[in-house]
């Protein structure tokens, strides 16, 4: 393993040349443990501080989030959005770009996705068969993405505008682009419907359920075969190597001869396509029809969701369990506590804090520091 | 300040100014809707400009500061709730200079003491933020019994300057806009001509020298970034005690990021980061504008404009721009 040979500066050598994988392992998965128990703690007492019970809350939570079949089915449903667009976040950092776009790539997958469900057959005036027209939404719900994503990536590439900033201003346009769309050419016209939101996608459109009476759908299975399709991709082909080497280090990328321009347009866009997919298959899978507030905060919890689960696709799916779960039991927290939903909010940014933080954490436990520094940004590119 | 930058700042203005007295038509007289242009320009510019001055001190001292929209926010809170209970908007400009300088604080730890990421740091305050004003808000809504606000700040007349006639108008400004406006020539006086000024920038660009010369660099960027912290949290207190007398959840809205685009644009220098805080808050007075005098383009497209005018004055195609040497990166000793 080329970890180990790395020179440990505190003169640890023999010590870690025996260190085994199990060890190894712990040592990776110690700081997202210890991230999340110390986030739970810190909420806990927040909740304190504000005249709440931790203890029920947290017991509301967790069965909210697991204690009935019913629930469990809820919490991956749940999940699904925080698997794929924490994917996204995750493949971008590992091209060493910070994507946090993935609100408004999910707004316009959710978007194009919803168009080709309740619209495409009206307009090529045919009945398009079921699995074809799955196809076409979640295909061109990801297209969109993909260019969402895309854009600020070929920015990037070619004037060093700065992909945090890109992004985030194309997240602001496309949630003022939806609010034009939804309130306007694409909204319900049906006499019954005042809010802006979209018709119902057609039935050939939708995701089939998998259990009768659960709202758990394939849609999810989707998700995780894509955690291994996106660890195939970076680990196991050529394209996932220059990603990854870009990311690593993009002056020895450019040295040999990969196209720079070409991995970072291509990273952002394959970032950008799976949040854009998170947004279709919530459209297509789950609520059939998209409206403005179905998307809100996925953006900003998927970074939290990719730092969680090391930027690893694993990692990726089992953070996303976490957070579907919290925001799952979150409402029936609040039901039987009256302790607001949004204090998930606050652990989730501890967690995030925590963990991207990570001296803290090793400070307060007295866990070793790695042997190999992460760099995830650059500051403005230099 | 690069002068095709200059130029293209003045000419988009006066582009977004005509169209909006094309589009008022003959209805109102052009100088009637110049002027009221003006005057909103300068008033939605604050919080870029403040945002913007906060960006220029912490990067001057080599520090990436993010979270200037979170810090905004949180201030725009506390400052809001401390003024609600104590019945002063002057509590709540305190509280909310406190606040941003307690944020601020909390980025130099993290980014300066604990070396984390500074994009990351700053992304964790943003993100706290939303949920910490979230909860609390929500939070006070449960309990009820809130009291009433106390209004926003009043409108200052400035002697000679407001009593010009025509323009004058443009300059009867809230205290928070005359602050920000008297700040960028503090800011640029401190940077440019004073011993801290030197020592900041020195720090920012070669830390390792600096160090040399016996210049504390931990001491340095911790006292900028909450310096920084303090003036975004100024800016902040412009949302619930300058603009409107209330919160809402996410209301900065992106003004920090437009704020942090508009350093970049100026080149980190408080002077170019104004104009460039002008230019988008010229972009955003057109969208109010454009309600009042029924512009015929739907609000969305033409609120897109100062997000896209940042990706646009990101590109560098109005002239490049040079960030300090060591900026993001992590000193150690």
């Amino acid at each position: 393993m080329a970890e180990q040979t790395v020179n440990d500066q505190e003169g640890q050598d023999s010590d870690q040349q025996k260190e085994s994988l199990p060890s190894q392992l712990l040592q990776e998965i110690a700081i997202p443990i210890l991230a999340v128990f110390t986030a739970l703690v810190l909420g806990a007492i927040v909740i304190y501080a504000a005249g709440g019970n931790p203890i029920l809350a947290f017991q509301g939570l967790a069965e909210g989030a697991f204690g009935s079949k019913q629930a469990l089915s809820e919490t991956l449903v749940w999940s699904s959005p925080y698997i794929f667009a924490g994917l996204a976040v995750a493949l971008a950092f590992k091209g060493g770009l910070f994507n946090i776009g993935a609100e408004g790539q999910l707004a316009a997958g959710a978007i194009v996705g919803a168009w080709v469900g309740y619209a495409l057959p009206g307009v090529l005036g045919v009945n398009i068969p079921t699995p074809l027209h799955i196809f076409l939404e979640l295909g061109l719900g990801s297209l969109a993405g993909f260019i969402w994503g895309a854009i600020p990536g070929w920015l990037k590439a070619k004037t060093g505008g700065h992909e945090v900033i890109n992004t985030i201003m194309m997240n602001y346009i496309a949630l003022l682009l939806s609010s034009f769309l939804l309130n306007g050419p694409m909204k319900d016209r049906s006499p019954y419907n005042v809010i802006a939101q979209t018709p119902e996608i057609t039935a050939s459109a939708r995701i089939p359920r998998i259990f009768a009476g659960y709202r758990l759908h394939w849609g999810v299975v989707l998700a995780l075969l894509m955690a291994i399709l996106v660890w195939w991709l970076l680990w196991k082909t050529t394209v996932g190597f220059e990603i990854r080497s870009v990311g690593s280090n993009p002056n020895a990328s450019r040295y040999a001869g990969i196209n720079i321009t070409w991995i970072m347009v291509l990273t952002m866009g394959l970032s950008g396509l799976l949040a854009g997919l998170a947004g279709a298959v919530e459209v297509a899978g789950l609520n059939y029809y998209h409206t403005f507030s179905f998307n809100v905060g996925y953006g900003f919890d998927s970074i939290a969701v990719a730092l969680l689960g090391k930027n690893h696709p694993l990692g990726v799916v089992l953070a996303a369990l976490l957070f579907g779960a919290m925001r799952n039991g979150a409402t029936r927290m609040q039901f039987l506590t009256q302790v607001p939903v949004d204090i998930i909010s606050v652990i989730q940014a501890l967690i995030l804090l925590f963990v991207a933080a990570d001296a803290i954490v090793r400070w307060v436990y007295h866990v070793k520091a790695p042997r190999e520094e992460l760099v995830l940004t650059r500051g403005w590119g230099h | 300040m690069n002068l095709g930058r200059f130029a293209f700042i003045v000419a988009t203005i006066a582009i977004l100014m005509l169209l909006t007295i094309a589009a008022a038509g003959g209805s109102l007289s052009p100088t009637l809707v110049a002027v009221s242009m003006l005057a909103t320009t300068l008033q939605v510019a604050t919080p870029l400009t403040l945002g913007a001055l906060s960006g220029v001190f912490c990067e001057r001292a080599g520090v990436v500061n993010i979270a200037i929209e979170g810090m905004m926010l949180t201030a725009a809170f506390f400052g809001f709730i401390f003024s609600l209970y104590t019945h002063s908007i002057i509590i709540g400009i305190i509280v909310a200079v406190l606040i941003g300088g307690l944020l601020g604080l909390f980025h130099a730890v993290l980014s300066v003491t604990f070396h984390t990421d500074q994009i990351i740091s700053g992304t964790v305050i943003n993100i706290m933020a939303v949920g910490i004003t979230g909860y609390l808000n929500r939070q006070l809504f449960f309990e009820g019994n809130v009291p009433h606000a106390p209004g926003v700040t009043p409108t200052i007349h400035i002697p000679l300057i407001a009593d010009i006639p025509v323009i004058g108008k443009i300059f009867e400004l809230q205290p928070i806009a005359i602050s920000a406006i008297v700040l960028v020539f503090v800011t640029d006086f401190v940077l440019f001509h004073t011993t801290w000024g030197l020592r900041t920038r020195s720090v920012g660009e070669h830390p390792r020298a600096a160090d040399t010369v016996g210049i504390s660099v931990y001491f340095m960027r911790y006292m900028n970034v909450i310096i920084g912290g303090m003036i975004a949290g100024l800016g902040g207190a412009y949302f619930t005690l300058e603009s409107v007398p209330s919160f809402e959840p996410m209301m900065t809205n992106g003004r920090g990021f437009i704020a942090l685009a508009a350093m970049i644009f100026g080149n980190w220098t408080p002077l170019g980061s104004w104009a460039a805080a002008l230019l988008f808050g010229a972009a955003q007075a057109l969208q109010i504008n454009a309600q009042y005098f029924g512009l015929p383009i739907p609000s969305q497209f033409v609120g897109m404009l100062p997000y896209l005018l940042t990706m646009v004055a990101l590109t560098g195609i109005v002239g490049h721009t040079i960030p300090p040497a060591s900026d993001g990166i992590p000193y150690e000793k």
